[in-house]
């Protein structure tokens, strides 16, 4: 297997707060890999300096080999890495379908005169996008839901909305926020099928999970942050037993 | 009834002008929440470097039929605002993203000033007159005059508009505009570049803006250098009667004050019986504008503050 994401050494200081402190760890091609950690642990901080939404303080953030530390959001996107967000952000005023068409934009390039000019090119390019966009949600189960707002949707149908915007951006890397807080346990296994179904299609996830039953379910590898620090990191199974992990969720000392 | 009619179609003429204005005022609060004090400046530009073309033009080819001298004139005048435009948001705006919302509202109105000062050392300080090269037929319609040079402001403010609503609401830039309106931040995750949209945002308000100018200086027959400042305030106006952020807010808006502007001048007269002339004509905006704030602060089509989170 091949390593597609790989943390090196990342260091994210607010002020004189560490939220992050020498964080390594690498993802392969393929697998499901797990984040967690308690409260504040740093978890979206890691994300937000992974998809260039923070600039890191110090270290590497590498994608398929190549720094994207540097790089703007939408530029880390289009090299196939796109996210979720743990408090649920779509596009409210626009509906399901258009969401997950905003999705398509960094793999698609019609210009603005190709759009006034409404040549041939840009309105086949449209009825692509489109029609992707609708593939895309009876993909995640939201065939029937593509008219209607967004902010209209159940709150489980909003996660997998998200989801299904971020997929239109043909990520090799997708990035979960917890994307099944706040969901019964009947939802949560339907999205497990979900993380199942996209690990067959090809996708690499990284998932930042409370429920510890379905990381460990889940996941080939998990690593746990505590304070802003890797604590441990392995096959599910071991990673659970690590007195360390055990103690930072009980709050006991290491 | 002949008055009203008339001033009904003035209205409509100098309203469908203040909507091409109030739209670059609306698109760029949308995204940025910024308040553009220099788009009317903007607009004045366009209509200074359309005349300085139709000048030269008529200099070095007499014989060209007029309607065609002035479209060269809007056909310079447009890629020239579009470069202003593409040049203020760059130089003034882009580095005070991040800074409080203040601080580029003042930058703002620095841009307004050196514009119009700029303009005027360049254009002079007196008024320019736009040459007769357009055709002036006159239409009778139940007693009220309409010309051909109003039918086409009409008509072609209508036509921008239709293409305005369909890029925004259609279009893979339109989505994008659209989704960093709402949050800059996540439009960035999902791959749009923020900057490029914002830099689009700016420049087809400017296209827009370039061709009221013209249409300003066509229908007075004159522009000057501070004519963007009224222009420019009369358009906010209307952005914010439609409620600002909405683009068929400032549509409407802009045609609303159009022809309140109109009715009111046209009858201020009769009202304060003789007391007030149709000079005031100016207060109306303004008047309304009070109204606006005071009773329904989100405009017209506007949504409420609270749902804007």
């Amino acid at each position: 297997m091949s390593v597609l994401l790989s943390v090196d050494q990342v260091t994210k200081r607010f002020g004189g707060l560490a939220a992050l402190e020498d964080v390594s760890l690498t993802v392969e091609a393929g697998e499901i890999y797990g984040l967690i950690g308690p409260n504040g642990a740093g978890k979206t901080t890691l994300f937000n300096c992974m998809t260039g939404l923070y600039t890191v303080t110090s270290g590497a953030v590498r994608l398929a080999g190549a720094e994207v530390q540097a790089l703007k959001p939408h530029q880390i996107v289009k090299r196939g890495f796109a996210r979720t967000f743990q408090n649920i952000r779509l596009f409210a005023n626009m509906s399901a379908l258009e969401n997950v068409m905003v999705g398509r934009h960094p793999r698609t390039h019609a210009t603005v005169l190709g759009a006034v000019l409404r040549c041939r090119k840009t309105r086949a390019e449209e009825a692509g996008i489109r029609e992707h966009a609708h593939e895309l949600l009876r993909y995640v189960g939201l065939g029937g839901k593509s008219r209607g707002l967004a902010s209209h949707l159940s709150y489980g149908d909003q996660r997998r909305l998200e989801i299904a915007r971020a997929l239109a951006t043909e990520p090799k890397l997708l990035a979960l926020d917890e994307p099944v807080a706040g969901m019964n346990p009947n939802e949560r296994q339907q999205m497990g099928e979900l993380f199942r179904k996209l690990r067959e299609g090809g996708v690499t996830l990284l998932l930042i999970e409370h429920d510890v039953k379905l990381v460990m379910g889940l996941c080939d590898r998990v690593a746990v942050l505590d304070y802003g620090r890797k604590i441990a990191e392995g096959p599910a199974e071991e990673v659970r037993r690590d007195p360390a992990v055990i103690a930072a969720y009980l709050g006991g000392e290491a | 009834m002949d008055i009203f009619l008339q001033q009904l179609v003035n209205g409509l003429v100098l309203g469908s002008i203040y909507a091409l204005v109030a739209l670059g005022y609306t698109m760029v609060y949308g995204i940025l929440e910024l308040i553009n004090f220099a788009h009317g400046e903007v607009t004045m530009i366009g209509a200074m470097v359309a005349l300085s073309v139709i000048g030269v033009l008529m200099g070095a080819a007499p014989d060209l039929p007029g309607v065609m001298v002035v479209l060269a004139g809007i056909l310079v005048a447009i890629p020239a605002c579009m470069a202003l435009a593409f040049g203020i948001e760059k130089i003034a705006y882009r580095p005070l993203r991040k800074a409080p919302r203040l601080a580029p509202l003042i930058t703002a109105i620095g841009v307004s000033i050196i514009l119009q000062n700029l303009a005027m050392l360049i254009w002079g300080r007196q008024y320019v007159s736009f040459p007769p090269l357009l055709p002036t037929i006159r239409f009778e319609f139940l007693g009220a005059h309409i010309s051909l040079l109003q039918i086409a402001i009409v008509v072609l403010a209508v036509t921008i508009m239709a293409g305005l609503w369909l890029l925004v609401e259609k279009s893979r830039l339109g989505r994008a505009m659209r989704a960093t309106a709402q949050s800059k931040e996540v439009a960035q995750l999902m791959g749009v570049n923020v900057d490029r949209v914002i830099s689009a945002t700016f420049i087809i308000g400017a296209a827009i803006a370039a061709i009221a100018g013209v249409m300003v200086s066509a229908y007075y027959g004159l522009a000057h250098y501070y004519m963007g400042f009224m222009l420019g305030l009369k358009a906010f106006s209307a952005a914010v009667l439609g409620g600002i952020g909405n683009i068929a807010g400032a549509m409407l808006g802009g045609l609303l004050l159009g022809v309140i502007e109109a009715l009111g001048a046209g009858y201020i007269g009769d009202i304060t019986g003789g007391f007030l002339g149709s000079h005031y004509q100016d207060v109306f905006a303004f008047f309304v504008l009070i109204l606006v704030l005071v009773f329904r602060p989100s405009g017209l089509l506007g949504e409420r503050v609270a749902n804007r989170a």
